[in-house]
């Protein structure tokens, strides 16, 4: 039994396809959807969602806040961002988070604007960043 | 009287600047396309999001969260999209206008996108709160910064509504300059079809006349309320912004046929005036040549 997990992004479509299981990262802690899953909306953070496709290969993607919809045969992931970890680069991800953290230590000479730019790309970072730590120890 | 030298030259200063014009009108094309379909691209996620909206409206009650009512403050904050760059028409001056005719009471802070905005305003001594450089074209990472600053702002509660002014794309020819309210949000608009999707309105499902799901909420109505409305209010956001810069390239794309159009027509005169002098000359050195041999014989 599959089902139809697509992700979404304001960009485009970011994933769309018939898999086998789903990790998601709920807002209530990780959260595995299985087919005929109930009818479901739910929050999601920043984290990693893994799936298994129909050949029985997992594979992970990096995902921004948003929420996963669920309804009959279909998951619907809603998210702000959503990168596969084939595209994530270690080093260009670590230099962009020092560098970010860097101007945030002195965030009293920074205007709000720049704070929230830099807290927004700081939990970006972190997310990419721990999903590629990851897929490396296994 | 020019001389046949001096118009030569300027026949080819003109007919280099047709170049330049004719290449940015091309340029501007591609983006305008760009813009459009970067548009387009956001929809499944416009269709989603709607859905779910329309069904949390039904089982959560309306009022549940602050980014539906009015903040308490008398404060308006306007943000401003505008253009980077220039030679597009009237794009900017137009939308300038409709603001600077708009009454917005009496306390108005500005926050603009785009250099053009910017600059104006600040030489007209508004009060300018805050500027975002957005790249070109736009990516919706920098525009969530943009949206999670602006309602940071709007729940300080010392604003009591949030404008966005840009330009609305409706077709290459009809650019309208617009003001929609960004929050608080219209509880009755939520989830239906936005008024300004000039860019192939229709295509976003109208959720709000289809039928309502029923889902379970996870961790709860309002939980889930809080997670969704930032992100529509950013996608909105960034709606607005591609429509603006597809609104910037094709009004750059016109102006640039209009400049390339007027350099063509001015090539076709200068040529004229510059074969009639040629002839002229000829004609002379003809008669002068025959006048002297006449006053031989």
């Amino acid at each position: 039994m599959a089902f139809r997990l697509e992700i979404v992004t304001p960009e485009g479509r970011a994933f769309s396809d018939e898999v086998n299981d789903v990790v998601l990262p709920g807002g209530l802690g990780e959260m595995d959807v299985l087919p005929s899953h109930s009818n479901l909306v739910s929050t999601l953070v920043p984290g990693e969602l893994r799936y298994k496709a129909k050949d029985g290969s997992t594979h992970e993607l990096a995902i921004g806040s948003g929420f996963a919809e669920i309804q009959g045969d279909h998951v619907n992931v809603l998210t702000d961002l959503a990168i596969s970890d084939a595209q994530i680069d270690e080093q260009a991800v670590e230099a962009a988070l020092s560098r970010a953290q860097e101007r945030l230590k002195d965030s009293e000479n920074l205007g709000a604007e720049n704070v929230a730019a830099m807290e927004a790309a700081i939990a970006n970072s972190l997310a990419q960043l721990k999903l590629k730590r990851k897929r490396r120890t296994l | 009287m020019p001389s046949t030298r001096d118009l030569r030259r300027r026949i080819k200063s003109v007919k280099n600047t047709a170049q330049i014009t004719k290449a940015m009108q091309l340029v501007a094309a591609a983006k305008m396309k760009k813009a459009q379909d970067q548009a387009t691209q956001g929809r499944p996620y416009a269709d989603l999001m709607n859905k779910v909206l329309v069904s949390l409206k039904e089982q959560a009650g309306e009022n549940t969260h602050p980014f539906f009512s009015p903040g308490k403050g008398e404060k308006t904050l306007v943000v401003v999209v505008t253009s980077d760059k220039g030679l597009c028409g009237a794009l900017n001056t137009n939308l300038l206008r409709k603001l600077t005719q708009t009454d917005f009471g009496a306390d108005v802070e500005y926050v603009t996108i785009g250099r053009k905005g910017a600059g104006s305003l600040a030489r007209l001594k508004k009060n300018l709160s805050a500027d975002f450089p957005i790249k070109d074209p736009a990516r919706f990472l920098e525009l969530r910064t943009v949206g999670k600053f602006l309602q940071d702002r709007f729940l300080t509660g010392e604003y009591c509504r949030l404008l966005v002014a840009f330009n609305n794309f409706v077709n290459t020819v009809t650019i309208i300059p617009s003001i929609e309210q960004l929050l608080p949000i219209n509880t009755v608009t939520l989830g239906g079809k936005r008024s300004y999707e000039g860019m192939g309105a229709g295509e976003v499902e109208d959720a709000s006349t289809g039928p309502v799901l029923e889902y379970t909420f996870e961790p709860s109505t309002g939980e889930v309320f809080a997670t969704i409305l930032p992100q529509y209010v950013n996608n909105t956001l960034y709606q607005m912004v591609l429509e603006a810069r597809a609104s910037e390239h094709s009004s750059r794309m016109v102006a640039m046929k209009n400049a390339t159009d007027n350099a063509k027509q001015m090539l076709k005169d200068l040529s004229l005036e510059y074969n009639k002098l040629r002839q002229a000359a000829i004609t002379n050195e003809l008669l002068e040549i025959t006048t002297a041999k006449m006053a031989l014989e």
